[in-house]
This record gives C-alpha cells, structure tokens and sequence, in this order.
C-alpha cells in the first residue's frame, strides 16, 4: 500500500485540517447559540466557558492551517504549468482539467471559487474565538454581539463546505498526483 | 442573597460593546477585501503581477496576504477607537453582514465577471 508524498498533504488538507473544521463547526454553531442565549436557564460555569474559548482557538488554528497548506504547499502542484509540447497532463491537475470541456469548469468555477471564498473561514472563526475570549459569560447580556458571532460562524461553515466539496471535486478529475512514493504497509 | 447577585449579573453587561464591534468590523472588512482584491486581480494586468508575493501561489499570495493585512490592520484601529465604549451596534452589524454578504457574491466567479 502507497501514497505519493503530494497525495498526503492533500489528504492532510482536506480531510485532515478541512473535515475536521467542517465536523467541530457545527459544534460551535449550536454552543454559540444555546451557552449565550438570554433565554437559558442556567447560568454558564467557568469551566464551560473556558472550553468553547478552546474550542474556537482550536477551529482557529484548523482553519489557518487549512488555507495556509492549500495556498502554499497544494496549489503550486495543482496550478504548475505544463512545458510545451507534452502530451501526459496527469502532473498538472488545472492544465489537465482545461484541457476538456467537459471538465474545465471545475476549474474556472470550482477552483476559482474555492480559492478565494476559503480565506473568509479564517477571518470569520477568529474574530469569533476572540470576542468569546474577551467577553466569556457577559457576552450572554449582549445579543446583538452574539447574533453577530452566529451569522459570521454560519458563514464560516458556508464557505468551508463550499470549498470543501469543490476540493473532493477537484482531487476527483485531476488528482494532485506526485512526488516521493510513501510507502504505508506491505500487501498480502 | 445569591439568587438576587446572579440574577443581576445575568442581565446587565459588564464590558462595553466597542472591543466586539471593532472586530465584527474588522472581520467585514477583511472579508470584503478578499472579494474586491480578486476581482480586481482577475481584471488588471498590472495588479495580477503586483499581487504575485509567492510565485509558485501566483496572484492568490498577493490577495490573501493584502486582505488579511488590511483585516488586521482595520481591527487593530477600531479596537484603538472603540475598546472602551459602547456602540450603536446594530448599525455596525449591519455594516459588517452587508460587506460579509458582498465578500460572498464577489467570491463566486459568475459574479465576478461581471465586472
């Protein structure tokens, strides 16, 4: 069983920084809403309090490391221009996917998109974990502040989905191939 | 004794508004940055090859890395501004929806050109 070095990091990317972002949003969305709202009950421990601020420190960082892995290392794999004349596109994911109609447009829609709407989840989480760290319990008696935190949170997650699928897409037509072979386990 | 202290605690805000809005702000703004400089990458020559900080990310390290520049660089001054008072903040939540609702449309390529 192998993997190329380049299939790796992919894989660390999405479904490593990315999924994991994607699964602990959801989270963040419903304790942003129930722990703050005027309307619960009980007041909110500290200890609570403390593990939601760790909990969007840790979406934070999930969030730098995803886009700061795909703009950096898997996007100058996946944009490398091929040299003239070749005929074998497989090492160059977006020349291979304009090459066909039938698939170019997961590159000027599904990249193009995903490029650019992905850097709104790192801006948006970590405003997010720094009003809940500088305002913990009391930000229950601003409303308006956590109403804020919720949309920016909800379109956090929006704009990490629609990155996230567009990348499962993308490694579908025109893997990022490459690379050292890794070698995981021996076969039977 | 305890149920009045809580109760008290529950309902009135300790901290001002402004250090909060100074970064739902901020975070609008950042978000719009990242929509008008792709835009305006994809349309201009000249601001294409600006924007190539990382030649391997090409134009993309110009914009993200300029964005998140002016995000920060737009909090660090509203917090300055603003960490101390309160805010009429649902005209500044307003703000910060529409400019993240506009980062959203200019994001998406059909939108994009449009222009």
């Amino acid at each position: 069983m192998e993997i190329t070095e380049r299939s790796l990091w992919t894989l660390i990317h999405g479904m490593g920084f990315g999924a994991l972002y994607l699964l602990a949003c959801s989270g963040a969305l419903v304790e942003l809403y129930r722990r703050y709202s005027s309307k619960a009950a009980n007041p909110i421990a500290p200890g609570d309090d403390n593990f939601l601020k760790v909990y969007l420190v840790a979406m934070s960082v999930l969030a730098w490391l995803t886009v700061l892995s795909g703009a950096y290392i898997i996007y100058p794999w996946y944009r490398a221009a091929a040299p003239a004349g070749i005929v074998n596109l497989a090492a160059f994911p977006q020349r291979l996917l304009q090459s066909n109609p039938a698939t170019s447009g997961w590159h000027s829609l599904g990249m193009e998109w995903k490029e650019h709407i992905a850097w709104l989840v790192p801006i948006s989480i970590t405003m997010a974990a720094a009003v809940v760290i500088r305002y913990g319990r009391d930000l229950r008696n601003h409303p308006q502040l956590r109403a804020a935190l919720l949309c920016f949170t909800l379109v956090s997650f929006l704009a990490a989905g629609i990155a996230g699928f567009f990348g499962a897409m993308l490694v579908k037509h025109a893997p990022v191939e490459g690379g050292q072979m890794i070698h995981l386990m021996q076969g039977e | 004794m305890n149920k009045q202290k809580s109760s008290i605690t529950a309902t009135t805000a300790v901290l001002p508004n402004g250090s909060g809005a100074a970064a739902i702000l901020a975070a609008g703004i950042g978000s719009f940055m990242v929509g008008v400089l792709a835009v305006a990458a994809d349309k201009s020559a000249f601001l294409k090859n600006l924007f190539i900080f990382y030649k391997p990310t090409g134009p993309l390290s110009g914009v993200s890395t300029s964005a998140i520049l002016v995000w920060l660089i737009a909090w660090g001054i509203l917090e300055g501004r603003w960490q101390k008072r309160n805010v009429a903040l649902s005209r500044i939540n307003a703000l910060a929806l529409v400019l993240l609702g506009l980062s959203l449309l200019l994001t998406f390529p059909p939108v994009a050109d449009l222009f």
